[in-house]
């Protein structure tokens, strides 16, 4: 992966940026000693690695500001990190960055059921911002497989989703404000408890901006009454075809699952060897659960399943109880875990729409044998947003390198059928040099013109998200 | 007027020019700071591109009108779900409202409380910027986040940025069923305490308004699922609640939706989001809850005041301890010329919307200072 050379005025200058940082944070906020800053040299995307200048730990947005003044004064980048769970490679520093790490500020600001908002330091985790409310019966309902680790500052950062996300929409839809600090370290009060932009809608851009636009400090975060209950049912189908037409007819039916969940059979078997869920030996499986009361669950999947018969399903599981519904997810939840066992694996992320999803399956495993590479899919299949699973041996040489070029071609024909190249992971450094597929070069300068604004330097996460040809004239600068 | 047809003739007239333009759909939104160029309308680029309806996505051109795309999702049984406004009668306009002109004011109705906004459902744009270039961001699919979102900051951008050619959108299943909670003789406070109750419970309301003294909380869904939560709302909410089902409930969302109160009144009409809880404080705080009407929990509230900059001022005076925006839908056009009809920005949230601005549209050519 290619990354910037970095500026060698900058680490020659190490030492004095240090000593500046120390003066307006506290002592143990700045972290500079290398055997403590490898901490800080990748995300969950881990092949690629680069430790940064330092790191900074502020403890509020006032200690965020200061740190930023310094280093946008010094001419120093800086990259912000929260929890490190990017598997785009969004929080990777550079030699010459600070890493600006929000770890530290995970306090709940304000709680308001009444009004069903939460404002919380955006350090916290996403999974305790739900334990914040969930004994008053609320929840926050964004839920990356991520959340008991990932931040929200990511969250908001990557604009993530989670599996819940057919139903509640994702992180964009449930934020309502952000405390943010810009490099020259402004601070920005854009939204509130209130619903919508009274001027241009600021926060929908910053959502999703990787990063690049400012340090988010804070969030205020819409919260929901917790359902009644929920249950999956689990079926079974001899041909991703049938799977794929079963969940556009389910989706058209006018009853709107929580989530559809699909794995086909190369991950169903890797599942089944590793977490022993019960799952049928069929080509593809799907999970739908629906919620409400006990009553309510009955009708929706009475629906479902009248749907689901139409398509002569290998198998049809309800489940009878909380003990059963826990097995039935208990596959989907462990499908990365069982695949990483068997394996090194790239987890990809890009979005199709739903009616080419058996389509694009056939290529895939047809290009996986042509790369020699396996691959097992499971994803999110309501929003067509796919995570093929490609495994290769990270200790042969060259086997990484194959793994991406086969990556590549997914997400290429990802674009091609109509989608995208992320649906909730982020561009990072990742996919930053397929942004030429997806995007013509004023698609992209207009994109890179929000950052001018925002940093007119290109000092903030500037290795990011654009290729690097396309910013090498603003970095430059 | 200019009136190109296709988004390469658009693209054509705007490189190069340096003349204000005055930014339509179907021209029945006449809302912000008085215009006074040349009327350039997208309603000419009209078709609907692509609707998949196993897929919940639909892709159309900014000029189709929204009763052809109501009309077309309606054959399958499917709708916007963010309940765009019809905003007519309200301001005393004609002519059709189209997919281009919702989208540029982020137009939502009282479902949004539940659902998301119009940007919520709005999947990807096409657009021409200020310098005549064809671009686009977003796509076609549920989750997108591919570069920066520019969708989010399109929609409510009211033609500022760039003159939209194509939006996509997530649309959703119509439900079989809906029931409206009713009860009447509810003040402001009384009526908001009764809709946050009714919000906290786990029952799905996808309505929450008060309107004439009278509180209205409206539940969708399948037969036997909208029977139970009826049941169960009405004990949550106690005594005196009526239930009504079907087309005389959704007639008295459309009353919501589209402001009908306030269609045959005189005044200028403000329409201010602020927390839900808060609503009925700033009625009370202004004295003018006789000339109010709440949606949204509370949060979103529409004033009929006199149409002068004083009331203008009390209203923003009245806002800003509490946080949130006032615009002025309905206003006279020497009001709106006076008094900002956007609620005015911070200085540095200023700065960078207008250097957004500057980016998009630098020879300020797409409705200058529409939005203050
Ligand atoms: C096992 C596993 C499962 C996952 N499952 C999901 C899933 O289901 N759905 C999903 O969407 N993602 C998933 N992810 C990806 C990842 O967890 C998300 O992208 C998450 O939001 C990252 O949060 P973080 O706090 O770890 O951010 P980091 O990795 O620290 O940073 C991510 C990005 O945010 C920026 N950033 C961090 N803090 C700030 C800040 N304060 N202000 C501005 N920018 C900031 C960083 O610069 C970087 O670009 C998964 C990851 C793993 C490892």
């Amino acid at each position: 992966m290619q990354m910037p050379e970095p500026n060698a005025n900058v680490l020659a200058r190490k030492a004095e940026i240090v000593a500046r940082l120390r003066e307006v944070l506290p002592k143990s906020a700045v972290i500079d000693d290398p055997a403590e800053t490898r901490a800080y040299e990748c995300d969950a995307l881990s092949a690629y690695r680069c430790a940064p200048l330092c790191a900074v730990l502020p403890a509020n947005t006032a200690e965020v500001a200061a740190a930023l003044k310094v280093c946008h004064a010094m001419g120093v980048p800086v990259v912000p990190r929260g929890a490190g769970t990017s598997l785009a490679g969004g929080s990777m520093p550079t030699a010459d960055a600070v890493i600006l790490g929000v770890a530290r500020m995970n306090d709940v600001l304000e709680v308001d059921y009444a009004n069903r908002f939460i404002r919380v330091q955006s350090g916290r985790t996403n999974l305790s911002v739900t334990g914040a409310v969930e004994t008053d019966g609320f929840f926050y309902a964004p839920d990356p497989s991520s959340q008991l680790a990932c931040a929200i500052a990511g969250n908001v950062a990557m604009n993530s989703g989670g599996a819940h996300c057919l139903k509640y929409g994702v992180t964009t839809n449930n934020l309502l404000g952000v405390t943010m600090v810009t490099m020259d370290g402004s601070i920005l009060e854009i939204g509130g408890a209130h619903l919508d932009a009274g001027g241009l809608d600021l926060l929908g851009v910053i959502c999703g901006s990787e990063g690049q636009l400012g340090v988010v400090t804070e969030a205020t975060l819409r919260i929901l009454p917790k359902p009644e209950g929920a249950r999956p049912v689990l079926m079974g189908f001899d041909a991703n075809e049938v799977a794929g037409a079963c969940v556009s007819a389910i989706i058209k039916a006018g009853v709107l699952p929580v989530a559809i969940e699909f794995m086909d059979r190369p991950c169903i078997r890797a599942t089944e060897a590793f977490a022993k869920a019960g799952y049928p030996d069929c080509e593809a499986l799907l999970i739908v659960e629906v919620e409400g009361s006990e009553a309510e669950i009955a009708e929706q999947l009475g629906l479902i399943l009248e749907i689901a018969r139409t398509f002569n399903p290998v198998e049809l599981r309800e489940a009878a109880d909380e003990d059963q519904a826990k097995r039935i997810w208990l596959g989907r939840k462990s499908a990365f875990g069982a695949m990483g066992q068997i394996n090194d694996y790239m987890c990809l992320d890009g979005t199709i729409p739903v009616s080419q999803l058996p389509y694009v399956l056939r290529r895939i495993s047809e290009m996986s044998k042509d790369f020699g590479l396996d691959v097992g899919n499971v994803f999110h299949a309501g929003d067509g947003n796919m995570h093929p699973l490609i495994l290769y041996n990270a200790n042969k040489p060259g086997d990484l390198e194959l793994c991406e070029r086969f990556g590549a071609e997914i997400l290429k024909l990802c674009v091609e059928v109509g989608g995208c190249l992320t649906g909730e992971h982020g561009v990072g450094i990742e996919k930053r040099d397929l942004m030429t597929v997806q995007f013509a070069p004023d698609d992209l300068d207009i994109q890179m013109r929000i950052k001018d604004v925002f940093d007119p330097k290109w000092l903030l996460n500037a290795a990011k998200v654009f290729p690097l040809a396309a910013s090498e004239p603003r970095r430059a600068a | 007027m200019l009136q190109p047809t296709s988004e390469a003739d658009l693209a054509a007239l705007i490189a190069g020019r340096t003349a204000p333009l005055q930014i339509q759909g179907g021209g029945t939104r006449d809302v912000g700071t008085p215009q006074k160029g040349e009327v350039l309308s997208s309603a000419a680029i009209s078709g609907i591109v692509d609707y998949e309806p196993g897929a919940l996505t639909l892709v159309v051109k900014a000029g189709t009108p929204l009763s052809e795309v109501s009309a077309t999702l309606a054959k399958e049984g499917q709708r916007l779900a963010f309940e765009p406004a019809d905003w007519r009668a309200l301001l005393g306009t004609s002519g059709e409202p189209t997919v281009g002109g919702m989208v540029a004011a982020n137009i939502s109705g009282p479902r949004r409380v539940a659902v998301g906004a119009c940007r919520d459902f709005l999947l990807g744009v096409r657009f021409v910027d200020g310098r005549g270039r064809i671009l686009k961001n977003g796509g076609r699919v549920m989750k997108n986040v591919t570069g920066y979102d520019l969708v989010k900051l399109m929609a409510g951008s009211w033609g500022s940025l760039g003159v939209l050619t194509e939006a996509s959108f997530k649309v959703l299943a119509k439900p079989a069923t809906e029931v409206t909670l009713v009860k009447s003789g509810l003040s402001a406070a009384d009526g908001v305490t009764a809709l946050t109750a009714a919000l906290g419970t786990p029952f799905d309301v996808t309505g929450a308004a008060w309107i004439n003294g009278e509180a209205r909380v409206r539940i969708e869904g399948l037969p036997g699922s909208v029977a139970y939560r009826r049941d169960a709302l009405a004990k949550t909410l106690g005594a005196g609640w009526e239930a009504v089902a079907d087309d005389t409930s959704a007639a008295l969302w459309q009353e919501v939706r589209d402001v009908t109160p306030f269609t045959t009144r005189e005044g200028a009409v403000w329409r201010v989001s602020v927390k839900p809880t808060d609503g009925p404080k700033l009625l009370a705080a202004l004295g003018e809850e006789k000339n109010a009407l709440l949606d949204w929990g509370g949060g979103l509230v529409w004033l009929c005041l006199p149409e002068t900059a004083e009331a203008s001022t009390r209203l923003r005076m009245a806002i800003a301890p509490l946080g949130g925006h006032a615009t002025l839908i309905r206003g006279s056009e020497a009001l709106r010329a006076e008094v900002p009809v956007f609620q005015p920005e911070p200085a540095p949230v200023a700065a960078i919307t207008a250097a957004i601005r500057r980016e998009f549209d630098p020879n300020a050519i797409f409705n200058p200072g529409i939005m203050g």
